[in-house]
């Protein structure tokens, strides 16, 4: 397991360096790609399945695709004819990020160095046991659970909206304002790029047709 | 399994790499993929907190997933609307390099 761990880590680390060292646009969305299949690697490790198949989706597919479009759109071969960067920048950007590095090595001795206790698929299966079921008609995440698999998705799904009833061990203040809020926020922004992409009418040529 | 620390270092690399690309690079496309890899790394971070956090019911804490399921949507808006200001951008100004854009240096 710890294998898994260290590869898939390199993984996301190298292409993490590739996207700031290459030089092409292009190259740097691929590696980036790289980086994120890796890091939703890792969240699958963690066991959050969900966290991880949406970050391939949206990360690794949806954001990805529409920053490749966008350098393609803009053509920016020209741009890369520049010399090379003023070296104070080079400097503040290697020396800060290091610095953070040490802050981290000095903090991170504090936290437990020990490897997850296993899930207790088969105990916490008694937690979501409804006596006013059947046996048989119990829900999917107890009969998941019962088989030893983790329903990691319905899980999330009762955690983001909240339960009814006290048979359940979950604690979750209920999602169901944020999401609302978060739906108010894509409308904002999908009409907030239409906005941006619109034309100015009196940038437009004298005899268009209004 | 690797250890909480260990996660936490990976996501803490990630992130000084990515802070590292915001400051050395000058196109204004690749910085912002930078940014991008700084939010992927802080939700590893939740999702390594919340794996480790079994408590009593030996189910990870899945109130720190559902914070990187809004983490990953307000980044899809942040780069919908991020992306469409550098198109508006490089129309009127005809660049995406960072040291060219100088009419808000005071």
């Amino acid at each position: 397991m710890p294998f898994f761990f260290y590869a898939f880590a390199a993984i996301a680390v190298i292409g993490a360096i590739c996207l700031i060292c290459f030089r092409n646009p292009v190259n740097s969305a691929i590696s980036m790609v790289a980086s994120f299949l890796g890091l939703a690697a890792l969240f699958i490790g963690l066991n959050a399945y969900f966290v991880g198949i949406i970050q391939i989706l949206v990360y690794a597919g949806a954001i990805m695709v529409l920053f490749l479009f966008i350098i393609m759109l803009l053509d920016l071969k020209a741009v890369e004819r520049r010399q090379r960067a003023n070296p104070l920048f080079l400097l503040g950007g290697i020396v800060i990020p290091l610095i953070f590095i040490i802050q981290l090595c000095a903090i991170l001795p504090q936290v437990p160095n020990q490897d997850s206790e296993p899930l207790a698929l088969k105990e916490a299966a008694k937690d979501f046991y409804d006596k006013d079921r059947k046996p048989g008609e119990q829900s999917e995440i107890h009969q998941s659970l019962e088989k030893g698999s983790l329903p990691d998705v319905h899980l999330v799904g009762l955690t983001m909206f909240g339960h009814k009833g006290d048979n359940s061990t979950i604690k979750t203040p209920g999602y169901n304002f944020p999401l609302q809020i978060i739906g108010v926020l894509l409308l904002v922004a999908t009409v907030g790029v239409v906005a941006l992409s619109l034309k100015k009418r009196d940038s437009l040529p004298e005899n268009s047709e209004h | 399994m690797a250890s909480l620390q260990e996660y936490l270092f990976i996501s803490g690399l990630l992130f000084a790499i990515g802070l590292a690309g915001v400051l050395v690079r000058r196109n204004i496309i690749v910085i912002f993929m930078c940014l991008e890899l700084m939010l992927s790394s802080a939700n590893l971070t939740l999702v390594a907190f919340s794996r480790f956090n079994t408590g009593t019911s030996g189910l990870p804490d899945y109130n720190g997933q559902v914070l990187v399921f809004f983490i990953i949507t307000v980044a899809a808006a942040e780069v919908a609307v991020g992306l469409a200001i550098i198109v508006a951008l490089y129309r009127a100004r005809q660049t995406v390099n960072v040291e060219d854009l100088t009419s808000m240096k005071g």
